[in-house]
């Protein structure tokens, strides 16, 4: 698996509720939500997002309600992976479950900077920069994440078992 | 080989004679929570999985709480979809309006958790119920609908904390001072993926209230759970309550804490946390003047009965300051019913405050107390978020229910011991 985009950097502390706020949390539909994504931060990110492009972040993205519309809301938008220094917990398990691509690095995250163009490779955990020719080591996915991702989701990756 | 208690109930209900930080392990769940918000989004994953029913209908617990009484056409279209599937599949626990609460005032209320259970909820503050002795985590609604089909989930077992209390508490301090003081120390992500496990000989002093409050907010120093051991605070008061059998487990003294904070309760103030996260924190000495809008007293923090107690009673004769929109929210129909039978509801009402039907209501911005642009509110909630409460450009003030009535009354944060 790999991914490749233009980046989108954000600081420390990113929250659920910056991410999707609550307000929109009436509906379930991913496109609605993917609408309103990061606007209480970034009011612009949702008209210059491309699909595959790449979001970077400091430490504890993802932190506050465990609402899994915040992962959601970040792929429909078109994001291909989020790499951080670091996530909160909750937020990383939802990501993983619907097969959002995260990855932590914190060299990375301080690095690169917004319009930079990025490559990941998720077997590896290598991360490119391609605007400054740097490259960064992730950890990998340990083999159960993989497992789930590359079943589709935690539930394709129980639904045998049901 | 030494457990911490986090450790010891999660290798029991994965089968395993003994776990390690940082081991995956696959545990049995004894309840799953979803509320208004989250459930819509596991029942469509349930569905979608293939699954055909639900692993046991007395262990999920799904709560209408967040946008209930039901704040437009999109929130009632997602409860009626819960609800539906409360009744396809004959789930015990559903509450809806009339007979819900804030879900975690709700559960430990109608004994749906006790000691030594291992629960997931798709709501973060799940892990309030670490203050009864079981390990209790917030968790996602893919989570949530795997939980509800196979009664299993995997965790990585966690590393662990020690939070040792010692020491009395003063007048006008609660467990929302602790909380808020051990954030204001370690941050938001001080306890990033780890279990806060309390002990000392403090705890003595703290209710089952204030530990229902200091879990609560475990999540917001980035904690998996908070727990707290079982004395005979505990016992007393799952006692007739607790639908199963308690299970009591201890960490052993020579667990391996990956580090050690103590907090002397004699030391704390009363503590505000200041926009926009729950680690800005000052003593109420601290604040200088700030002019508030809004007072919010309520929540899965602070909407229990000793805490409207403790409200009315700086309340109590006075009035709501005029510029100050003042909110009271007691968090179930229990607490509503003995808040009116003990007159406090009538202290509120009179001091000119609000008092709502149990609902989150504003703590998520949801409805019943929005902020405009440029206003600030104190609450006795969990988070200052950026946009929390309404307007991105609006402000919280996290506090306990005496600094908020005590601030309500006069229209500035305020020490209650000043009113
Ligand atoms: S009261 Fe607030 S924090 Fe508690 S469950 Fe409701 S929205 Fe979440």
């Amino acid at each position: 698996m790999k991914a490749q985009g233009t980046v989108h950097k954000y600081g420390n502390n990113v929250d659920t509720d910056v991410i999707i706020p609550a307000r929109y949390l009436n509906t379930s539909s991913h496109s609605e939500l993917a609408a309103h994504c990061m606007e209480d931060i970034d009011s612009d990110f949702i008209k210059n997002v491309k699909a595959g492009d790449i979001m970077v972040a400091a430490k504890n993205f993802g932190c506050g309600s465990s609402r899994e519309h915040a992962p959601i809301a970040i792929k429909a938008s078109g994001i291909s992976c989020v790499i951080a220094s670091s996530f909160a917990r909750i937020f990383y398990r939802n990501a993983i479950n619907i097969g959002l691509a995260i990855l932590e690095c914190e060299e990375a995250a301080n690095d690169i900077k917004t319009g930079d163009e990025v490559s990941v490779d998720f077997d590896t955990g290598v991360i490119k920069n391609l605007t400054t020719s740097k490259t960064y080591n992730a950890e990998p996915f340990p083999d159960f994440i993989q497992n789930i991702i590359q079943k589709g989701g935690l539930l394709n990756s129980i639904s045998e078992r049901l | 080989m030494s457990m911490t208690m986090t450790q010891k109930i999660l290798a029991a209900h994965a089968g395993l004679v003994e776990v390690k930080a940082g081991q995956l392990i696959e545990a049995k769940l004894d309840m799953v929570l979803g509320n208004d918000i989250t459930s819509p989004v596991a029942i469509n994953e349930f569905e979608k999985s293939g699954a055909s029913m639900v692993f046991d209908k007395s262990r999920i617990s799904l709560v209408m709480d967040h946008f209930t009484p039901n704040k437009d056409i999109k929130a009632a279209e997602q409860v009626k979809r819960v609800r539906a599937f409360a009744g396809k599949y004959d789930i015990d626990n559903y509450y809806d309006v009339g007979d819900m609460g804030i879900e975690h005032a709700l559960l430990p209320e109608k004994g749906l958790v006790g000691p030594g259970d291992c629960i997931i909820g798709a709501d973060s503050h799940t892990c309030t119920y670490g203050a009864l002795g079981a390990f209790s985590t917030g968790v996602g609604s893919t989570d949530m609908a795997a939980g509800m089909a196979t009664g299993k989930t995997w965790f990585k077992v966690p590393a662990a904390i020690r939070v040792e209390i010692v020491g009395k508490k003063p007048k006008f301090v609660s467990g929302k001072d602790v909380i808020l003081h051990l954030i204001g120390e370690i941050g938001v992500d001080g306890a990033l993926y780890r279990s806060l496990e309390f002990t000392g000989d403090g705890l003595k002093n703290l209710s089952i209230d204030d530990r229902l409050c200091i879990s609560n907010m475990a999540i917001e120093a980035g904690a998996k759970n908070g727990i707290f051991p079982v004395d005979e605070i505990t016992l007393e008061y799952v006692k007739d309550r607790f639908q199963r059998e308690s299970v009591i487990y201890s960490a052993d003294e020579d667990a391996e804490w990956e580090s050690t904070v103590t907090i002397d309760l004699s030391t704390l103030r009363p503590t505000v946390a200041f926009p926009h996260l729950p680690e800005n924190t000052k003593t109420v000495d601290e604040c200088g003047v700030v002019k508030i809008d809004q007072v919010v007293i309520g929540s899965c923090t602070n909407g229990r009965l000793s805490d409207l107690q403790a409200a009315a009673e700086i309340m109590k004769g006075k009035k709501v300051a005029l510029a100050v929109r003042c909110i009271v929210i007691p968090a179930t129909q229990k607490i509503y019913l003995e808040a009116m039978r003990e007159g406090l509801l009538e202290i509120f009402i009179e001091s000119g405050a609000a008092v709502s039907t149990p609902t989150c209501g504003p703590c998520l911005g949801g409805h019943m107390g929005i902020l405009a642009a440029g206003e600030r509110a104190v609450a006795t909630t969990n988070r200052n978020f950026v946009g929390r409460m309404g307007h991105v450009d609006s402000e919280v003030y996290l506090a306990s229910p005496e600094v908020a009535a005590a601030s309500a009354i006069t229209g500035y944060i305020t020490d209650p011991a000043k009113v």
